[in-house]
């Protein structure tokens, strides 16, 4: 087992220059240690001005998303011991724009999420006198695992669409619809589908699939999206059928 | 990755990369998607050629002879080779991705994968089957 690894981590200083450059540092080697680990002890030890985001450390805040070696990874659950001998390179997620170093702007993420409503719509709210709204543990297991999702944006990193269209809604805010969409207790499913069956929305996937095999939280975001084009393509056929009634 | 960057208006300082013309080799995935879009072209071609086959055998014998020579032409025989592969690669590569479009739930819990796998593959083991009697008993 080597003492040290070496770390080699995109910089982007836009003050100095216009585009990102690679530093490598030399990291003592543990085998308890994750990428983010490692970024602390640059970051305390070796050079102060190195900028990510983190906060948690335990894949739950979703915050600290890079790419590993090219792949999309949330650096508290990577572990330097998969990437031996080195060297290990860590960049910021691809598609977002770079703000410095690994530190990416997500606000055009925000802006889709908004846009489809994850939240549960009523057409009407019963009164408090009726007590909460019931939910049997079958009806939460159809939309649990989309809940899941922790806005980490790996998924959008991985999705070649997302990178060529950026207008596309994406993966995470199309499962956290279908989140919605789901439970029992909501019934905006129709505004919702106004939305996601729009031009920026479900059609754009072409299922390429690595969204779901980059999710460190296993919400399987390519499954909702399909399974969307399924309700959109049935709603679709019913309104062409039955026009007028327009759910 | 290549090009140079593209800026966002009001923060001109961050940095944009713009998506390779050739991101799709860039990991093995990538490169199975495009070639799995790659296949509905040979999927298309298979269908024209049968369609192309009930036109010769709706104008008689001789014409769908010259139809079976020409099938037999190698250059035919390297297209059909070709597109039997591809058909097959979509077949497959589709089959496999079903369970993520149907969920199936039979007494409120859900249908495991490979039972919506399995059935893709039964019911084209069935019908191959069902061709292959009509074909060998005429």
């Amino acid at each position: 087992m080597p003492s040290t690894v070496a770390l080699t981590v995109a910089r982007y200083r836009p003050e100095q220059e216009s585009e990102p450059t690679f530093q490598t540092y030399e990291i003592p080697f543990r085998k308890d240690w994750v990428v983010l680990d490692a970024l602390n002890h640059v970051k305390d030890q070796l050079d102060g001005s190195l900028s990510y985001r983190w906060s948690c450390r335990m894949g739950v805040c979703g915050s600290c998303g890079m790419k590993v070696n090219g792949t999309p990874k949330l650096t508290c659950a990577t572990f330097l011991s998969e990437y031996l001998p080195g060297p290990i390179r860590v960049e910021p997620l691809d598609y977002f724009p770079v703000v410095r170093d690994l530190v990416v702007d997500l606000t055009e993420f925000v802006r889709k999420l908004k846009q489809v409503k994850p939240w549960i719509i009523r057409q009407e709210e019963k009164p408090l006198g009726e007590g909460e709204y019931l939910q049997t543990p079958d009806q939460l297991d159809t939309y649990k695992q989309f809940s899941l999702c922790i806005n980490c944006m790996l998924c959008y990193s991985a999705c070649p669409i997302y990178g060529l269209e950026p207008s596309f809604i994406g993966p995470a805010a199309i499962a956290l619809a279908q989140r919605y969409n789901m439970d029992s207790r909501d019934q905006g499913a129709a505004e919702r589908l106004k939305i996601l069956s729009e031009r920026d929305g479900i059609w754009q996937c072409t299922f390429v699939g690595e969204c779901t095999k980059v999710c460190p939280k296993h919400v399987d975001p390519a499954g909702a999206i399909q399974q969307y084009k399924f309700t959109g393509a049935t709603q679709w056929v019913r309104s062409l059928l039955l026009p007028w009634r327009t759910r | 990755m290549s090009a140079g960057p593209r800026y966002t208006l009001y923060h001109p300082r961050w940095y944009r990369r713009r998506v390779s013309v050739w991101w799709w080799l860039q990991n093995r995935s990538y490169t199975g998607f495009v070639l799995r879009e790659l296949t509905s072209v040979f999927v298309a071609f298979f269908a024209m050629v049968s369609l192309w086959q009930l036109r010769a055998l709706a104008q008689g014998p001789e014409t769908y002879g010259r139809f079976l020579a020409r099938l037999g032409t190698p250059l035919f025989l390297a297209l059909d080779t070709i597109a039997f592969l591809s058909v097959l690669f979509h077949a497959i590569t589709w089959f496999n991705l079903t369970p993520k479009a149907i969920v199936l739930r039979v007494g409120g819990k859900r249908v495991p994968d490979w039972v919506i796998v399995g059935s893709n593959y039964a019911a084209w083991l069935v019908l191959s089957g069902a061709v292959a009697v009509v074909l060998l008993r005429g």
